[in-house]
């Protein structure tokens, strides 16, 4: 028994380091690489290398190696959560995690309905790996929504999933719906498909980078508030921008936490729909039956 | 030349503003209304406040996609088009 217990711990510490110790080898990563600077600028994703590649050079930027080390930290998180799963004397983690899979079963099956009940865990993912990138800004790290080719790898893969859940009703029934209400339409709806995973991108990156340009800008305008307001102070303390502390943590507090948090439920929310949306419930139905009858004879 | 790169930086400059400027227009009227009509809704039902709320923001956050559309051209315009209409200048010359 009581050697049981220790084995269980060491494993529990083990998924722990397995969640911590990536962000902690990134903000490593990040102090070592990043050149010193004293002034403020924006700028995109650092490159770390380049892999060469037949046609083109293969880019690996901070964005990249931030997003897949959100990855291995969300997954010891989950490992964490349902550690030692057991159906009396729960866990605490337990009741987290099964919160957790309850609210998501619910928001699927209330917005997807029926067919897409077994949609929950990519949702989930979809939510937690969003939020965490754009929470990674608390840490100090580059936020991989913040770069535009994370974002729209995930609105190409929501896109190929809609474009799937179209084609249930049959092929014809799909090319059919371009033609609506009148052929001539045909090009504004081909348009109007390949909007909706830019718009779901723009939409994401968009309100991440806002988030960082204003505070960079705020953070910018407060040196130089300081400098002018405080700089008669004497020596040294004249250097110190006092006004820098505590204002941008209140920016943070919106920009990072707050439409973070939204910005992936909001993500969710519309892969949902959108899916949900594409599936042709009657013309799927009629071609099952069809093809049951078919069986029969 | 230095007159063209100033020509340059200037309405690329002047361009980010009016695209801000006039973009985020539309955005605030839309977000206004649908905060006003869901205060109307929540006074005339209270017990429906926590449905409408979330309903609120998930439509507010849609109607900003627009105004989110021209911060992206703005940004571009201040940081990807200078540089690249005075590489193209430079090649042409």
């Amino acid at each position: 028994m009581e050697q049981q217990n220790r084995k269980f711990k060491m494993i529990d510490v083990l998924y722990l380091l397995m969640m911590i110790l990536p962000i902690v080898f990134l903000i490593g990563l990040k102090i070592l690489t990043s050149p010193a600077t004293t002034g403020i600028s924006i700028s995109g994703a650092r490159i770390y290398f380049k892999l060469p590649m037949p046609i083109q050079d293969l880019v690996i930027t901070e964005a990249q190696i931030n997003s897949w080390f959100v990855m291995i930290s969300i997954v010891g998180l989950c490992l964490y959560l349902t550690h030692g799963l057991k159906t009396q004397n729960i866990l605490r983690r337990q009741h987290l995690a099964e919160w957790i899979v309850e609210k998501v079963e619910k928001l699927v099956n209330d917005n997807m309905g029926e067919y897409f009940s077994d949609f929950g865990p990519f949702i989930a993912s979809i939510i937690g790996i969003s939020a965490f990138s754009s929470l990674m800004t608390l840490c100090g790290l580059f936020p991989p929504t913040s770069d535009i080719n994370v974002v729209a790898g995930w609105a190409i893969l929501v896109f190929l999933l809609i474009t799937y859940y179209k084609l249930k009703g049959g092929v014809l029934n799909y090319l059919k719906g371009f033609t609506e209400p009148i052929f001539v339409m045909a090009p504004l709806n081909v348009l109007g498909e390949i909007a909706t995973p830019v718009s779901m991108a723009f939409r994401h990156y968009g309100n991440v980078i806002s988030g960082t340009v204003i505070s960079v800008l705020v953070v910018a305008a407060l040196q130089g508030l300081s400098a002018m307001v405080l700089g008669w102070l004497p020596g040294f303390l004249g250097e110190i921008p006092f006004l820098q502390v505590g204002v941008p943590a209140i920016l943070s507090v919106y920009f990072d936490v707050f439409s973070g948090c939204m910005q992936a439920y909001i993500f969710a929310m519309l892969t949902m729909l959108n899916i949900a949306g594409a599936f042709p419930q009657e013309e799927y139905e009629k071609r099952r039956q069809k093809k049951l009858l078919k069986a029969k004879i | 030349m230095e007159i063209a790169v100033g020509i340059i930086l200037g309405c690329c400059a002047l361009g980010a503003g009016i695209c801000m400027g006039i973009g985020a227009i539309g955005p605030g009227i839309g977000e206004g209304n649908a905060v006003s009509k869901a205060c109307e809704a929540i006074g005339r039902q209270p017990e429906s406040k926590g449905d409408v709320t979330s309903t609120m923001i998930m439509g507010c956050a849609i109607a900003e996609t627009t105004g989110i559309y021209s911060l992206v051209i703005a940004i571009l315009l201040i940081f990807v088009a200078p540089s690249t209409f005075v590489g193209l200048l430079k090649s042409l010359l």
